[in-house]
Parts: C-alpha cells; structure tokens; sequence
C-alpha cells in the first residue's frame, strides 16, 4: 500500500488533460534545458547530416540541403524523464521518413548521434512511420543552441533524451548499443506511459 | 545473484526523516534513514514520491548532499515558492516523518578519486548540494587531488553551507572563492559579480592542466559559465553540468 504523506495535499492542474500527462509527470509552461556538458555552437556551413552505417550508400545532407527537404509542423506533447511534461508543443522538422526513402537496410537498431560526443540509441521502427522527426525550429522560430539546435531529433513518443539535441547523424545497426544516459542507468528504450525511467523500470 | 539484484530495478523504500536542518531562509538540508540503501556515489540524486490521501501523487528528483562515506543520506532542498514538492519539504516535513524515494539515480555528473583532477567546482545558489557531496568524499577518502570551489550566491545569507564551507576553507582543506552578486557585507574580501570569463580565468586551473570541471546551477548560470570555460580553452568533453530549470519545484 502506498503510504500517504502526512500533511501533503498537491496541486493537481485543473488544466491539463489528465490523460495526455504519463505516470509521474507534472505539467509546466516553461521549457526546462538539461545537457551533461557545455552547449555546442555548430556554424551551419559546417554542420552536416549523415545516415550511415549498415546501408548500401551513406547519405549526407549540407544545411542548405537538409533544409530544401519537405518539412512537417507539428504539435506534439513531450515528457522528460526528470519529471515535467509540456503539452501542444509547436515544432517544424524533416520527418525521419523522409532522411530514409531510398535507403535500403537490413538494421533493425539505430544510435542517433550529436555534436558534443552524445548517443542515444533507439529501435528502428520508432523512428519511422511518422513517429521521429529532425526538427529545425521551435514555436515557428529556429531552435536555440540551449534546446538542440541548429537541429534535434525529435521523437516524443520516448522519453526526451532519446530526442538527441545538436544531432549530425544516425547510425544504423544491426545489434542494439546502449547510448550516454543508457549507459548512465536510464532506460534502454524510455516510454513514458509505462515510467520506463531507469534500469528496470 | 547479489550483484543482479543491485543492477536491478530501483524500488520505492520509506525513509525516516532524523532530522532537519535550516540552511539559509528557503534553503533545509533533510537528514535520512534509508532502510536499504545501496550506497551511492558523490554527485548522484534520487527520486523522492509523495502521495495525498486521495491517491494523488507528484515525484521530483533532488540531489544528494551527503558523501557516499557518510551514516545517513541528506538531501537538501530549496523551496520555490510556485513550486508543487518543494514548498512541502522545505515547510511542512518534520522529523519522524516518512519519505518515499528511490535511487541513487544518475552516473555522470559524479566524482570519485578515479577521475582525478585537478578539480574544479562551480556552484550557482543550490546548485552547491551535489558539490557539497562531492567535497565531502574528496576529504572522506583523503584525496589528494587539488580540489577547487567557485560559489556564486546572491549575498552571504544566501550561501547554503556558510559555516561548513568556511570551516573548510580555514583548515586549509580545500581552496574556495566566493562570489556575492547582489549585497556583500563589509569589508568583503571576495569577488562581487556574476561569474564572467575573467573571474574563471583568474579562479580555474589554465586549459593546459586540464582540470575537470562540474558546475551546477540554474540554465543561465550554468550556460553562461560552460561557455566562458570554453572560450577559455578548457576541452567541453571535461565540463561536466547538471542545470536546474525555473521549474522543478
């Protein structure tokens, strides 16, 4: 039985859709920013990104390339693993389908790297299907340093730090590795209705 | 069999609240009893749930202010007045109570002597808590690694652990600088700014020591500090930060 806290009432958000908020999460307005390191200012003339890996040909994309890709606007809900949610989230990206069309693979495993020496690693089929996207801006404004830009994956279904900021790449593979923070003790595949937050959860 | 079970799964566990301790006017420090602690390692936090009596439960996580060496675990928390969790732990908590948590979470933003040095520590207000661990085992295991603390605060009132920190800097223990940034009193022999790429140059070990650097703080604190370091020259993969948004509470 879970033991009650004497004296601790809470303050449930009447606003927020109890359904749309996971087990243990809380709901805010502001846009919290968590990296293990110091933000990486990557200057767009130098920036790339790359598919790589267990496939035929590697592809690569210049800025200028990667953004005369079609992109997607989408609102979305996301939910760290220390605890806050921020619902009807507004971004714009390419979807990871479409880095993808024309690359034949037998990987069934991904690590999505960055710039600052992150991974994170993720089954294929979470990034396809319309499920992942790399997203370029934020609220219609391009995306700060502080949340990842000039670019960041974007997957909201998992826990976001499965959502590499400053991502260069994804490396396909054929074995599942686990990335940084899996390696640290938090979940090899994170999905937040099931509180996947640690080693297991 | 032993060792699977710690690799296991993190479980809730009640600990008894020993005792409470008055840091600064919205900062306590929360002496714990964990039935079963697996030990943790300087720098790491846990998970801490409460529940209401109808079932309603909020979870945040706090960092560790205790060594690893140390007989109790101890948290220390910082009431943010819009705040949901915090409010209730730095107020209506008393000793004898119980707290439900789970961890030691987290296993980067750590030291242990392995890591070496030299080593640097820069704290924003309570962002102090998981260095103070930090400290703490560097003395604990009697390291010899060259230990540095850089600690912006408001004012002196504001600085959480001021007789600690004094105590330890007077035993010549290890090296620290204050930094007040709204009110120094008089006769202030400390820096008086916020932390600028100047003062870190003056405070920090030169990039070619590679000291190892943790800062802890509020996002612009810590934002602004890692990138002065790298401007500095320090390598970006020895800085290591743990930031606390506006949120959280």
């Amino acid at each position: 039985m879970t033991p009650i806290s004497r004296g601790f009432r809470g303050r449930r958000d009447a606003s927020a859709d109890p359904s749309r908020v996971p087990p243990g999460q809380y709901v805010t307005g502001d846009f919290p920013v968590l990296s293990a390191g110091p933000t990486p200012h990557t200057q767009l003339a130098d920036w790339s990104f790359a598919i790589q890996g267990e496939v035929d040909e590697p592809k690569t994309w210049t800025w200028d390339e990667f953004r005369a890709l079609p992109s997607e606007n989408l609102t979305t809900d996301i939910h760290c693993v220390t605890k806050w949610s921020k619902l009807d989230t507004v971004w714009t990206g390419a979807s990871v389908d479409t880095l993808l069309d024309g690359v034949d693979t037998s990987a069934e495993y991904v690590t999505a790297w960055s710039d600052g020496g992150y991974t994170t690693n993720l089954p294929l089929e979470d990034l396809t299907g319309g499920r992942a996207w790399v997203a370029f801006a934020y609220d219609d404004e391009p995306l700060d340093p502080e949340h990842g830009g000039p670019a960041r994956l974007l997957v909201p279904h998992l826990y976001f730090w499965k959502s590499a900021k400053w991502v260069r790449g994804l490396e396909l593979k054929l074995e599942d590795e686990p990335g940084f923070w899996e390696t640290y003790g938090y979940h090899n595949y994170g999905d937040p209705w099931r509180e996947q937050r640690y080693w297991g959860d | 069999m032993a060792r699977a079970a710690l690799l296991g799964r993190l479980t809730w566990q009640l600990a008894n609240v020993v005792e409470l301790v008055e840091e600064t006017a919205r900062v306590r420090s929360i002496v714990l009893d964990p039935p079963a602690w697996p030990g943790h390692r300087a720098g790491q936090h846990v998970d801490v749930r409460l529940t209401a009596e109808d079932g309603y439960q909020a979870q945040r996580s706090y960092s560790i202010a205790s060594a690893p060496e140390d007989g109790y675990l101890m948290l220390t928390v910082e009431r943010l007045e819009d705040g949901e969790v915090s409010p209730y732990l730095a107020d209506e908590l008393r000793p004898g109570d119980e707290l439900e948590l789970r961890g030691p979470v987290g296993g980067y933003f750590v030291w242990e002597e392995s890591l070496g040095g030299p080593l640097l520590l820069v704290a924003g207000g309570s962002g102090v808590v998981p260095l103070r661990a930090m400290l703490c085992h560097h003395h604990a295991v009697e390291s010899i690694v060259p230990v540095r603390l850089l600690y912006s605060a408001r004012s002196l009132e504001e600085v959480v652990y001021r007789d600690e920190l004094m105590r330890m800097a007077a035993a010549d223990q290890i090296d620290i600088r204050f930094t007040l940034t709204r009110e120094q009193p008089e006769g202030w022999q400390g820096y008086g700014r916020r932390i600028d790429r100047e003062l870190l140059d003056e405070v920090s070990w030169p990039p070619g020591e590679h000291p190892l650097v943790y800062v802890c703080g509020p996002t612009g604190f810590v934002e602004a500090t890692a990138n002065a370091l790298v401007e500095l020259g320090h390598e970006p993969a020895r800085i290591r930060t743990e930031r606390f948004g506006p949120t959280g509470g």
